[in-house]
């Protein structure tokens, strides 16, 4: 089962997740990174670049939060807002992210890292917050 | 001209507008007539006049920063910059061997390189019509060299075509483009076009398709000498008795050349800010941050976390806290230019219109990771060829880029084993240092399969959205942001201005920075001497 799930994710990655460059100073060419598909992966190959591998987050000039125990996570639509639409250098993930992906990874983060509020965020409650992503780069 | 009215020629006409208008006026000219443009820089500010005693806060000493405490000062002003970190330069920044580096999170890099060898994580090019930048670094003594840009040896390698091997870019363009021009040639001569191009500019088609595609009489793309003179050959011109070339005899399938790798590989180099000359500065990226240090030096404050912006009508007060003391002070300027990115401000308890918080905090921040990698011997060059410039693969490393100095020498030499970005980079920057080095050699290896791993001496990484002091690498606008806060975010704000790459249509490049801070000082000192 899980073979079949990862050979999926790769047959998705060759096809949709192939990006070219943004604007600025850029690499060029195209890249296919291989499709994250459950809330650990989504959690690992993109939350963790900022929120760290333990979700306690880190702070030097500015903070970047803590979701590890943090209270503001009991309610699913607080932390769905912030994946799907950002906060302050945060990009929001819509548009980057399926609302599959972004629903799997909110759920992960809630019951984990010292968090545990049980119940499963869906792909339809990701569907209700996320805003369709504005166009143009820079 | 026979006619009645003696038109001037251009020359004449440029002459006559400089003579009358000055140099700025010409370049104005020129710029309407369709020579020179490309920036909006129309010399340094040159800014006088400043009320005695009337002083400035500058937040930030990279370049931005930097450039306006430099113009101030010389404008009369009094002015202080305030730094977070204990060197100047901001993004601008080179990393050497003995350098240590720690990251958010806590992993501490000691960067093993040789001497003389450095990676640049933030800027490392310089397009050849950012006048600004370019600009001050003659004026302030610091040496370029070419960026060797534009590698038509350079691997391009995509995971869904070639069978997954590297395939040289001049190859693989030169078949995209013969390819291309075929089939266009097949349309023209089957007359699908008929309706729309007269049959003198079809002619002129034809023309232009066999001479650019490579194409031989029958408007074919076929192997031989013509295709090989753009793509390579199989045996090269040479001298003596085995001097004849041979052609490459298999050319790349279209289902090949059409793979997106392909085409986004050579439309990189069409975009206006990737065209060739680029330069770097000798001695590493930082050499600019350098010189504009040494302009400003006896104006900055290092270590220096400031935490609150707070106005009124009389002036700034900036409140932060010495990192190594732990002690808290209070600035006090007439005026505040701002330099500190949007991530990292937006957390601060600012003293601005609520409309211009919204502005701070509606700009995300883009968080690319550069790797690079000291290898043993140069075997880009003794071994491929390849003297410079890039290769373009489609895993998370997204290019490998060759050193564009000291080629031909011995010893050891850095290369940039990865500029990842959107998903590559975030798997990356959640990483170790270690694993990332992991990775780029992993991948690397597919480009270089002999060498990459043997020849690996040391390797560095930064990933930006774990730089204490940016919270990522540059301002991501998008059409919807730009209009709702743009306007908003560049405005002075009674006495505070932002500057930056954030506060500029030239994002993420150091010109973008470069001339933000010029506006927004020219804004300052305008109102300056109204108030």
């Amino acid at each position: 089962m899980r073979k079949i799930v990862l050979v999926a994710a790769l047959m998705a990655a060759t096809s949709a997740a192939a990006q070219t460059s943004g604007g600025g100073d850029t690499g060029g060419g195209i890249v296919r990174a291989v499709k994250p598909v459950t809330g650990e992966q989504v959690y690992g190959a993109v939350c963790q670049a900022c929120h760290m591998a333990d979700a306690k987050g880190a702070s030097g000039a500015g903070t970047i939060p803590a979701l590890a125990s943090n209270p503001r996570l009991a309610g699913a639509a607080y932390p769905i807002m912030i994946v799907t639409g950002g906060k302050g250098a945060m990009p929001g993930f819509s548009g980057t992210l399926s609302n599959a992906q972004m629903a799997e990874a909110v759920t992960y983060i809630r019951t984990h890292f010292g968090n545990a509020y049980a119940k499963p965020v869906t792909e339809a409650d990701v569907a209700k917050i996320a805003k369709p992503p504005a166009a143009g780069g820079h | 001209m026979e006619s009645g009215v003696r038109v001037p020629t251009r020359r004449q006409l440029l002459s006559a507008i400089a003579k009358v208008g000055g140099t700025a006026a010409l370049y104005q000219a020129m710029t309407t007539l369709g020579h020179a443009a490309e920036t909006q820089f129309h010399g340094p500010p040159n800014l006088q006049g400043a009320r005695p005693g009337a002083s400035v806060i500058v937040l930030g000493a990279g370049l931005a920063g930097m450039l306006a405490a430099f113009e101030l000062t010389k404008a009369g002003y009094k002015v202080q910059i305030l730094e977070f970190q204990n060197r100047a330069g901001g993004r601008n920044w080179s990393l050497r061997g003995g350098d240590t580096y720690t990251e958010l999170g806590g992993a501490t890099q000691k960067v093993g390189f040789s001497a003389g060898n450095y990676l640049n994580p933030g800027p490392w090019r310089i397009p050849h019509h950012h006048r600004t930048l370019l600009h001050y670094c003659k004026q302030f003594g610091v040496a370029l060299e070419p960026f060797i840009q534009f590698n038509h040896s350079g691997w391009v390698h995509s995971s869904q075509a070639f069978d997954g091997k590297p395939v040289r870019f001049n190859a693989a363009a030169a078949d995209f483009e013969g390819n291309i021009a075929e089939l266009l040639a097949k349309s023209v001569n089957a007359k699908a076009l008929d309706d729309t191009v007269t049959q003198e500019d079809r002619d002129k088609l034809l023309e232009a398709l066999k001479g650019w595609g490579m194409l031989d009489n029958d408007y074919r793309y076929a192997a031989g000498l013509k295709a090989s003179n753009h793509r390579g050959f199989e045996r090269p011109p040479g001298g003596g008795v085995n001097g004849a070339p041979i052609p490459s005899k298999d050319l790349y399938k279209l289902h090949d050349v059409l793979d997106p790798q392909v085409w986004t590989s050579m439309a990189f180099f069409m975009g206006h800010e990737m065209q060739t000359t680029m330069f770097q500065p000798v001695g590493g990226m930082d050499m600019i941050g350098k010189a504009f240090a040494k302009q400003v030096e006896s104006l900055i404050t290092y270590g220096a976390k400031v935490s609150k912006i707070a106005q009124d009508d009389k002036g700034v007060v900036v409140s932060w806290t010495d990192t190594a003391t732990g002690k808290t002070a209070d600035a006090k300027a007439d005026w505040c230019v701002c330099t500190i990115p949007l991530g990292i401000l937006g957390q601060m308890d600012l003293q601005v219109t609520d409309e211009m918080m919204a502005a701070i905090k509606a700009v995300p921040y883009s968080g690319q990771v550069k790797i690079g990698l000291e290898m043993k011997r140069r075997f880009w060059e003794e071994d491929d060829y390849i003297y410079g410039g890039h290769s373009f693969t489609d895993q998370e490393i997204a290019l490998i880029s060759y050193p564009n100095n000291n080629m031909f020498k011995d010893g050891p030499a850095v290369l940039l084993g990865a500029f990842a970005r959107e998903m590559g980079a975030y798997r990356l920057a959640g990483m170790t240092p270690e694993q990332r080095i992991g990775v780029a050699l992993a991948q690397g290896s597919v480009l270089h399969p002999k060498s990459y791993r043997q020849e690996f001496a040391s390797g560095a990484s930064v990933a930006w959205s774990r730089v204490p002091w940016t919270l990522g690498c540059c301002a991501r606008w998008n059409d919807d942001t730009r209009k709702e806060h743009y306007q908003t975010l560049v405005g002075m704000d009674r006495r505070i201005v932002l500057a930056g790459e954030h506060a500029s249509y030239v994002g993420c490049w150091m010109e973008g920075a470069l001339l933000s801070s010029i506006d927004a000082i020219t804004r300052l000192h305008k109102r300056a001497l109204e108030a």
